[in-house]
């Protein structure tokens, strides 16, 4: 059992404080993925649970243990680093079996698990090259394999496949989809990609300078997002936020049309309320080009300033309030720029966000 | 009528080549010549007899030449891996000090800015056995109370000068296992440290290994400079009392310049650059295979 939990976990460098006091628990054989943009503490905080920095404040637990004082070794953890941190003066293959060398495990039990390792990643051809004479894609997979070949009891990813190329990181990512279903562990893997931490993740946790913005599902975490940051973080295209104000059982856009106050938050709001619509670009549609709308939806003109088709849709760039603002539009007909067309918003999809505190008023 | 013209770039070489055959070509061929007459400084007409290999047969026969030939190994090989384990030990704790270590770095080496002579004077006076200091202050301890000899008795002598050595250029180890510690990145290490390593086997499997290429190319130079050692035993012992240090050069620049024997002497030294070619292909080896190992050479 390896669950990992992390107590009001504060990291400071001197003066400077990184992390704020975070919680987290990440039950046993979860895959959890550590999301937000550069600098926001993700790496601080997996290298925390890693014991390779020294946590400020708080508690880390895994499996039963609080391990605050416990050095990396004695962890049972395996770390894949961002920059692979292979030992260049070994093979491949002293490279996988290294631990296991340390541990002073039987020879036959380190070549079973070394050659298992090489099956699962395709290494084979490899095992008696030094990691200078392979690929970026195959050092990522000797370091991944380094990291299995142990049997930790949690996996701690910290960007692996930042330096891939596009195709490659896509092959990746799924082996490592496949990977966590055969060798059943606990996952932590930290990305600043967000299609990563989609497809990959059981729970997305999204992190702002220190801070845990949300917990989620990949399906949660884009459907009801807790507030501004990760309504605009989490989706491609983002989530387009606009301003504006209650007025009577209505939104009034700054400067723009009156849309009608969602179901969903009825009651929620107060007249005068200053608050924040968002909504997707899939919820937005030029009439005629639409998915059927079901629920309520409300209607509106803008004026398309650019198009980018995509093939089976077109993504519209247009302009509402003095914003722009995404939307989309299906079975595609060629667009002119400027051109005003009638939109339909689907409204049971809509957010809204308090103005002031940016948090979601669901 | 044509001339002969030599080709630009001979031309051009040729006063390299004047120079380099003044002061480096003729000097070696003429030693070398006469490392095959009986040529004595004080009988110049000596020069032109030619008595072949005799000079190296002597020398080959000479207990005197192997004893101080078999101690100037000795004195390497000691002298080399004490400085070696002593330049590692610091360099590691250099290492580790975050505050001052610009400073202390330029400390480390102040012995290597000293004149090897003024070394060998300043060793001299500290193990003179009457107002030599390390006399002194075991005396005063009362650890002693005799006058320890230790210039004079053969092994203490040897064991003076072994520390006078590794005074003046513990340093030079210091210095390039420093560099090699500052090039040692961080992410194997750290790498090392989740896959289970003790600090202990960190440094064992990973820093070492970086570090190796940095010691090689010390102890190549330090071999070099050791296995042409002269000054600091000149000056300490001058090879005495009654040959008891006396390495190679001090015999040989004896031979040459107290007894005139410049033929025997340079027949002398053409064997013992042997010694240093060999020590310093085999340091070179080891480097490439340490290198390579590494996946850094070529
Ligand atoms: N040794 C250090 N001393 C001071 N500040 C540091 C140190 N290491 C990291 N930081 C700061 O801590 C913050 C978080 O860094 P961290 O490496 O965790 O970011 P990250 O989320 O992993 O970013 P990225 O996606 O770019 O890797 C950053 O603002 C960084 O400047
Ligand atoms: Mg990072």
């Amino acid at each position: 059992m390896a669950q990992v939990q992390l107590q009001n976990v504060v990291k400071k460098y001197g003066a400077v404080e990184v992390v704020h006091g975070i919680n987290l628990e990440i039950a046993d054989n979860e895959f959890v993925v550590l999301v937000g943009p550069s600098g926001c503490g993700k790496s601080t905080t997996l290298r925390m649970i890693a014991g390779l920095e020294a946590i400020s404040g708080g508690d880390i637990s895994i499996g039963d243990r609080v391990v605050n004082d416990l050095p990396p070794r004695h962890r049972n953890i395996s770390m894949v680093f961002q920059n692979y941190a292979l030992y260049p003066h070994m093979t491949v293959r002293e490279n996988l079996g290294f631990s296991l060398q340390i541990a002073k495990r039987p020879q036959a039990e380190i070549d079973k698990a070394v050659d298992e390792a090489a099956q699962i990643l395709s290494l084979a051809e490899y095992m008696d090259r030094k990691p200078g004479a392979l690929s970026g894609g195959q050092r990522q997979r000797v370091a991944m394999g380094r990291a299995i070949v142990r049997h930790p009891e949690v996996f701690l990813f910290d960007e692996p496949l930042s330096n891939l190329d596009a195709k490659l990181r896509t092959q990746m990512r799924t082996e490592i989809k496949k990977l966590h279903q055969k060798v059943k562990s606990t996952i932590v893997y930290v990305t600043h990609d967000q299609v990563e931490a989609m497809t990959l993740a059981d729970r997305i946790v999204i992190m702002r300078d220190g801070h845990i913005e949300q917990v989620g599902t990949p399906l949660e975490v884009f459907e009801t997002p807790a507030n501004t940051f990760v309504a605009t973080f989490i989706g491609s295209p983002p989530m387009n936020l606009l301003s504006g104000q209650i007025a009577g059982g209505e939104v009034a856009i700054d400067g723009g049309p009156k849309v009608t106050l969602p179901d969903q938050f009825a009651g929620k709001v107060q007249d005068g309320q200053k608050v924040i619509l968002g909504f997707r670009a899939d919820n937005l549609m030029p009439e005629g080009h639409a998915m059927p709308m079901e629920g309520a939806s409300a209607e509106f003109e803008m004026v398309v300033n650019l198009s980018e088709p995509l093939g089976t849709e077109t993504l519209l760039f247009g302009s509402l309030a003095g914003k722009e603002v995404q939307a989309k539009m299906l079975n595609p007909r060629p667009v002119a720029d400027g051109e005003r067309l009638q939109f339909q918003l689907d409204l049971t999809r809509c957010h809204l966000f308090d103005a002031e505190t940016q948090q979601s008023l669901r | 009528m044509s001339r002969f013209r030599p080709p630009a770039w001979f031309v051009l070489l040729l006063p390299a080549i004047i120079i380099l055959a003044a002061v480096v070509l003729i000097p070696l061929i003429l030693s070398f010549y006469s490392s095959f007459t009986p040529y004595k400084l004080t009988r110049p007409e000596t020069l032109y007899k030619w008595i072949g290999t005799f000079n190296y047969e002597k020398a080959m026969k000479s207990v005197h030449f192997w004893s101080a030939f078999g101690r100037t190994v000795l004195l390497l090989t000691v002298a080399l891996n004490l400085e070696m384990l002593l330049g590692l030990g610091l360099a590691l704790l250099v290492n580790k000090v975050t505050y001052g270590q610009r400073a202390l770095r330029t400390i480390m080496m102040f012995p290597m800015m000293f004149s090897p002579v003024l070394v060998g004077f300043q060793f001299k006076f500290i193990f003179n056995d009457n107002v030599g200091l390390v006399n002194n202050a075991l005396q005063s301890l009362g650890l002693t109370d005799r006058a320890i000899p230790w210039l004079v008795d053969g092994q203490l002598a040897f064991f003076s000068i072994v520390v006078a050595e590794m005074w003046s250029s513990t340093a030079v180890f210091a210095i390039l296992i420093l560099a090699g510690l500052f090039a040692v990145p961080r992410d194997p290490i750290e790498a090392a440290k989740v896959d289970g390593c003790t600090p202990w086997q960190s440094f064992r499997h990973i820093t070492l290994p970086y570090v190796m290429p940095f010691i090689y190319i010390a102890l190549a130079i330090r071999s070099l400079d050791v296995a042409r050692a002269y000054d600091i035993v000149q000056i300490m012992t001058n090879g005495g009392p009654a040959r008891r240090t006396e390495l190679l050069w001090t015999l040989i620049g004896r031979t040459g310049y107290v007894d005139a024997k410049m033929g025997y002497a340079n027949a002398m030294g053409y064997i013992s650059i042997f010694l240093a070619i060999i020590f310093t292909v085999y340091f070179f080896r080891k480097l490439n295979a340490a290198r390579s190992e590494l996946g850094m050479a070529g």
